[in-house]
């Protein structure tokens, strides 16, 4: 009994050493999940280096939700591994990430739109994924609270029913991988920003700091929006560009909406967190930018979109707003593996408005990179390589508002 | 962050009036090998700094200038005219 009362940390803070195997810079999903999996592979003498807290980025910002009803048959396959890792991560982390699987919807409030859809669920159930287009009757019994009257200017015609999607909570998931990572051995440095990264004859060799340089043989690149600056010290440029994204949250109700609703055509999504509160979302800001000041132009453009789907919450009050700053490619699909010609640098950037989800799956597959020096089959296609072979893998129209 | 952007035409205006057109660059000479064409369609300094980038007044006059801005926080430090005419409305013009 007395033990639950004791106040076990989280992490342990361990001194700075003066060589690693592997430096991950960023303690975000991704650079936590990949010092996780690299450890539990036996790989020891890891550090995870933070510029602020753990989950100061993306990571600790984002809207939580979970899928895999991509686009592309690579994007399907890759992220159904995440949702999976997600469904069993409260266990084998020992921390109760509330994945709450509740379905996605995505709305189609056009003829072509619903082909769009049609397309998608065909691919999603080639590869196993749950995933089917569904109408107006069946949309009602899911969300009766959603208007699927003709009195919206778009009004609702179909949805792709998503049942695994949901939400999640997204600092558990950090904490939990800190937590799990920490107590094999890795050491998580928090305010240690990397400036520099050292590197010569096609070869990295480490990393100046903050508090001083650190020799590594690897160097993992998972900074998401500040991706571009890393990659500017070994005087790499990225097809990435920063924006920011931007999401709200009300006051608490009763619970009314089960599944997450998104659509597109009015550039909003929505859920409702087991507290409640309704999480509400759009699309990028539509211009560069590393700041994290969220906009009055987004909250009135979204309280005024979401009210097109749920008419019915017009006098909620909004309790705060946010903003991310999200690595967006030109495919609206990230960047992971080695680059060539440059030994020990390992990407996993590029995870724009939709990384959360694919944490678990992508620190698996960097660890086996790293590990094994072989890249995995799953994120084979994922290389910077495919924009000069022009194998991009299109995922704007699945990626693009829903996350 | 919202921010005003001074369109060289019309003065100060919302940001959201105008069009982002990417970072200023320079377009590869005509028969340039395939990396630098690949270079300049994909690769971005994305600077988290002063950028120089184009931008198109939409909500405006519906013309393209460069404007120099620390993404940072959005401060505007110059706007200009282009002083070569673009090709097409919906293209940022080369350099
Ligand atoms: C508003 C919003 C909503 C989103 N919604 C969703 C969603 O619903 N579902 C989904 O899957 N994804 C969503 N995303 C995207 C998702 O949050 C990100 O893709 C993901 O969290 C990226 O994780 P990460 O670990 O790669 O990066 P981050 O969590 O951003 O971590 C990167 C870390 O690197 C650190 N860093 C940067 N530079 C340095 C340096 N020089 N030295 C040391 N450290 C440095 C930063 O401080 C940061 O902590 C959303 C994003 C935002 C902003
Ligand atoms: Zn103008």
């Amino acid at each position: 009994m007395i033990g639950v009362f004791k106040r076990l940390k989280m992490w342990s803070p361990r001194p700075l050493k003066k060589t690693y195997d592997v430096v991950i810079i960023g303690a975000g999903v991704h650079g936590l999940a990949t010092a996780y999996e690299l450890a539990r592979r036996g790989v020891r003498n890891i550090a995870v280096l933070e510029r602020y807290y753990i989950g100061a980025g993306s990571s600790g910002r984002n809207t939580a939700i979970i899928r895999s009803n991509y686009r592309t048959p690579e994007g399907v396959a890759f992220y159904d591994q995440s949702v999976k890792i997600y469904e069993k991560m409260s266990v084998d982390l020992d921390m109760n990430v509330m994945f709450s699987q509740r379905g996605h919807l995505t709305f189609a409030h056009t003829e072509q739109a619903i082909a769009g859809l049609r397309v998608r669920a065909e691919i999603n159930q080639l590869t196993g994924v749950d995933s089917r287009v569904i109408y107006p009757s069946e949309i009602a019994r899911l969300a009766p609270a959603v208007d699927l009257s003709s009195r919206p200017r778009f009004p609702v015609l179909a949805a792709l029913y998503h049942p695994p999607g949901g939400i999640i909570r997204h600092d558990a998931v950090v904490w939990a991988y800190a937590r799990a990572a920490s107590r094999l051995g890795v050491d998580i440095h928090p305010f240690t920003t990397v400036t520099g990264i050292n590197h010569g004859g096609g070869v990295v060799t480490g990393v100046d700091t903050s508090r001083g340089a650190i020799g590594a043989g690897t160097v993992v690149n998972s900074t998401a929006g500040w991706a571009s600056t890393i990659a500017a010290m070994v005087g790499l440029r990225l097809p990435i560009v920063s924006h920011p994204l931007q999401a709200l949250v009300t006051e608490p109700l009763k619970p009314f909406l089960d599944p997450v609703l998104v659509s597109a055509t009015l550039n909003v999504y929505v859920s409702q967190t087991d507290r409640g509160e309704l999480v509400i979302g759009a699309e990028i800001d539509p211009y560069s930018s590393y700041s994290n000041r969220s906009t009055l132009p987004f909250m009135e453009a979204s309280a005024a979109h979401v009210l097109e789907l749920l008419p019915s919450i017009s006098s909620v009050k909004v309790l705060r707003q946010w903003a991310g700053v999200c690595d967006m490619t030109p495919d609206y699909s990230p960047i992971m593996g080695f680059v060539p010609g440059l030994k020990g640098f390992v990407l996993d950037v590029g995870w724009g408005t939709y990384g959360f989800k694919a944490g678990p799956i992508s620190g698996r597959c960097i660890a086996e990179l790293i590990h094994t020096g072989v890249t995995p089959d799953l994120i084979k296609p994922f290389s910077i390589t495919r924009f000069a072979s022009g194998e991009m893998l299109g995922e704007k129209a699945a990626a693009a508002v829903s996350h | 962050m919202s921010f005003l952007l001074p369109c060289p035409q019309c003065g100060p205006r919302d940001v959201y009036e105008f069009r982002y057109g990417g970072e200023a660059q320079r377009r590869p000479a005509p028969g340039s090998p395939r990396s630098t064409w690949t270079a300049y369609l994909y690769d971005r300094t994305n600077a988290a700094g002063v950028e120089d980038a184009w931008w198109y007044h939409r909500l405006g006059c519906k013309r393209w200038f460069r404007a120099v801005r620390d993404t940072r926080d959005n401060t505007v430090l110059k706007s200009t005219a282009p002083t070569v005419p673009p090709r097409d409305a919906n293209d940022p013009p080369g350099d």
